[in-house]
């Protein structure tokens, strides 16, 4: 009985809080934030490339874009390893 | 292996394949796409010549070792340009304003200018080698594997 009603409050502080963040959060698209009208105004004369999609990619989040290659090379790792180790396997059993 | 036909329509179309992926990758800083769709532009066509002809046929030609040393090549250039700029932070486009890729295209549309972006397009140039060698041998040892062939 105890632990049902510390699992009870526990329940209700965890959804109040989960309600609250959901009231705060953003509204979708609006106001437009102060990130993409600076990125967009200033993209071209800072990085001084006319795509701003890949001036953001490769310029303002690029170790964002570090780490997606990154995740490629595990990958590539992985995926060479595994069929490499598999093939030998079988040739010795 | 498929026909005749087959294998000589993907000769003829892979040199075109390869030509419009080095475009992507090469303008990624003047239009839509980058070093990741024009590299799987360029594997789109390896893997039709992997369709056309045998996985053991383009073993041949596509060695493991190269690629895994150009997607090794890719990834230190991609980390060089980034640890180049870390005179002021790390991941900084040291090259705006310099002669070399450092021209300042003027505010709005404008048609473009190849020499623009800093170090955007050596870094599209890095990740589509990356992109290309990469998901090249993930396909070929892929089909290789079920094949039978040995992978080396």
């Amino acid at each position: 009985m105890k632990r049902q009603v510390t699992g009870l409050i526990v329940l209700l502080v965890v959804v109040a809080f989960l309600v609250l963040g959901v009231m705060l959060i953003h509204p979708f698209g609006y106001p437009p934030s102060d990130m993409d009208d600076y990125i967009i105004e200033n993209a071209q004369e800072q990085t001084g490339s006319n795509n701003v999609v890949t001036s953001v990619v490769f310029d303002y989040r690029l170790v964002d874009t570090l780490g997606e290659a990154t995740i490629l090379f595990t990958a590539v790792t992985g995926v060479l390893l595994l069929l490499r180790a598999s093939k030998r396997r079988e040739e010795s059993s | 292996m498929l026909s005749k036909i087959v294998r000589t329509a993907a000769n003829q179309l892979i040199v075109f394949i390869v030509i419009f992926g080095l475009y992507v990758i090469a303008h990624g800083h003047l239009t839509p796409g980058g070093g990741f769709q024009g590299g799987a532009v360029i594997v789109s066509g390896v893997v039709m010549l992997l369709v056309a002809f045998s996985s053991k046929e383009l073993k041949k030609s596509l060695r493991e070792r190269t690629l895994s040393i150009m997607e090794s090549s890719g990834a230190l250039i991609l980390i060089g340009l980034c640890l180049a700029g870390i005179g002021t932070v790390f991941a900084y486009n040291f090259l705006v304003g310099t002669p070399i890729f450092g021209h300042i295209p003027p505010a709005g549309s404008n048609p473009g200018d190849i020499w623009t972006g800093g170090v955007v397009p050596l870094m599209n140039l890095a990740v589509g080698l990356k992109v290309i060698a990469g998901l090249s041998a993930v396909v070929l040892a892929m089909a290789l594997f079920s094949s039978g062939e040995e992978i080396e």
